[in-house]
């Protein structure tokens, strides 16, 4: 099941770059929350700091709270821990080349020790027909690399990775950018199906994908929060004057 | 834009396709010809040891010792094992403090001052010369205990090391930063990340790597010298000192005799033949179990 994150006076730096001011918002539990905004507004920084992805950068940091479920991220938990009950989408699709198809999706478990045969094999074959892939690559398994599949395809081995390691949000960073419309689709179809197991927060550029899988969304400018708020309400009736500049394109 | 320029004649035409057509020519023959130059000294080289040493070669040489001055016949074969014996010692010293130095370089040091040494000495390392090395191990070993085949197994080590430890730093370097935060996502630990995703995905080059360096040391003469120091019998302690197949040749070289320069001959087309059949077994070997489609 999904968990609900808080995240208060959330602040983030790139060395003295300041990319994260003072970010409040509630994500609810099993929804998708959409991130939206132009390039370089804070977004992917700011999902990057809900599974503490973005420390890895050793001239990064960031302050602030993030509660998921009630556990405080930064400091009641490790990084790997965290990691390991939030699963992370990226915008280019990145599956291990060196590892067969199998490989890549029990690579969150084989790797942190779990060996047994029948669990892995069963884990497997659920999370890539919840990815809708399983009827694609089931008599590839182990014969295929991850890297042999389409972009479509790697990008929900990809989903299919994240979810065998059974976690409870669910983050995409565009993740569907760098794939052609029937891909995107498939994968829009996925977040309506894995948003009653998952909590999802998706970063996007695409703004009709935002209004279509989203049930709240955050517009994000220079490294602020402008405007967090049903999807609806947001692109029909925004209340701030720079959100409603930006989905009707006058700028950015 | 196109319009603007001046119409050519039929005959100007002609003339710059020609021109073309022999440039093309000419460079092609250029990278033909440099191709050529590359592999004719790799290959005459090969065909005089066959022509000199091949005959010598026979069942004696792989079973036998070194005759007594004076007497005829003898092989080589303690130097053969004792070769392989001083490479297995390098190696299994030399490749995993190669690799992991590389490692450090790539995923703990870069940028770092530490890292900057490191492979500022692994660059220096390169260039000493190997009877420098040998010096080295005598100095450090030798002295202090007695010529063995350890002490030149240590000096083939140290020669070993920075060649792997430059092309593991490199072959990681190449390994897209994607993979490692897919790792990271996972939640799984840094070093895992290391072992399975980072090193796993650049293993094919770190393997050439590894092979470059022990095929450059399984030739060498000079480290030897006043290590493994060389045996006229059977030997297999490490502690003692053993044959090799490149003292060997270079004793055998330096002689008077007739027969053995031949032998000698004979032996640098064993170690060559050698040296070769190792670094493409193990590359048969890496390469077993390849998924298809990677990359």
């Amino acid at each position: 099941m999904g968990v609900d994150i808080r995240v208060e006076n959330l602040n983030a730096w790139y060395g003295q770059v300041h990319t994260l001011k003072d970010v409040t918002l509630h994500i609810q539990a099993n929804q998708c929350t959409a991130l939206i905004g132009p390039s370089g507004c804070g977004k992917s920084t700011f999902v990057r700091c809900l599974n503490r992805m973005h420390e890895t950068n050793p001239i990064a940091r960031a302050e602030g709270s993030v509660k998921m479920g009630g556990v405080d991220i930064y400091h009641d938990a490790s990084p790997v821990e965290i990691r390991r009950r939030v699963g992370m989408v990226f915008q280019r699709p990145n599956p291990f080349p060196s590892m067969t198809i199998y490989d890549n999706v029990a690579s969150g478990l084989k790797l942190n020790g779990y060996r047994k045969r029948r669990v892995l094999d069963e884990v497997v074959e659920r999370s890539l027909k919840q990815a809708a892939l399983w009827e694609e690559v089931k008599d590839d398994l182990k014969k295929k690399s991850g890297a042999s599949l389409s972009g479509g395809q790697q990008q929900r081995l990809c989903i299919a990775r994240a979810l065998a390691v059974d976690p409870e949000v669910l983050l995409m960073d565009e993740p569907a950018s760098a794939l052609d419309p029937v891909s995107t689709a498939k994968i829009e179809d996925l977040i309506f199906e894995l948003k009653s197991q998952y909590t999802i927060v998706i970063v996007t550029h695409n703004m009709q994908q935002a209004a279509r899988v989203a049930e709240r969304t955050g517009f994000f400018l220079t490294g602020r929060l402008v405007e967090f708020d049903a999807t609806d309400k947001l692109f029909t009736n925004p209340s701030d004057k720079r959100t409603e500049d930006y989905i009707t394109g006058r700028f950015g | 834009m196109i319009s603007a320029l001046p119409q050519r004649s039929q005959q100007m035409e002609r003339a710059i396709r020609w021109r073309r057509s022999l440039t093309n020519h000419f460079v092609t023959g250029l990278a033909v010809l440099s191709t050529v130059v590359v592999l004719v000294p790799l290959v005459a080289i090969l065909g005089y040891l066959l022509y000199k040493g091949a005959s010598s070669l026979n069942l004696a040489f792989f079973t036998k010792v070194p005759a007594p001055v004076g007497e005829s016949g003898g092989g080589m074969a303690n130097s053969i094992v004792g070769s392989g014996i001083i490479l297995a010692v390098a190696s299994v010293m030399g490749i995993p403090l190669g690799i992991a130095g590389g490692v450090y370089l790539a995923e703990y040091g870069r940028g770092g001052m530490l890292g900057n040494i490191i492979r500022f000495t692994a660059d220096v390392l390169n260039g000493v010369p190997s009877i420098v090395m040998g010096i080295a191990a005598y100095g450090l070993i030798v002295v202090h205990y007695k010529f063995s085949a350890l002490a030149g197994g240590v000096a083939l080590a140290i020669m070993m090391v920075p060649t792997i430890t430059r092309t593991t730093e490199e072959m990681l370097a190449t390994v897209p930063h994607a993979l490692r935060e897919a790792a990271f996502g996972l939640g799984i630990p840094k070093w895992r990340t290391i072992m399975s995703i980072s090193l796993r995905t650049a293993m094919p080059g770190i393997i050439t790597g590894c092979m470059l360096a022990f095929a450059r040391v399984a030739g060498e003469t000079a480290p030897l010298l006043f290590t493994a120091f060389g045996n006229n019998f059977w030997n297999f302690k490490l502690t003692e000192p053993m044959a090799a197949l490149p003292l060997q040749i270079y004793v055998y070289a330096l002689s008077p005799y007739d027969e053995w320069h031949r032998l000698a001959w004979a032996g640098a087309l064993v170690l060559i033949v050698l040296i070769m059949l190792s670094v493409t077994l193990v590359r048969l070997y890496a390469s077993r179990g390849t998924i298809k489609g990677g990359h």
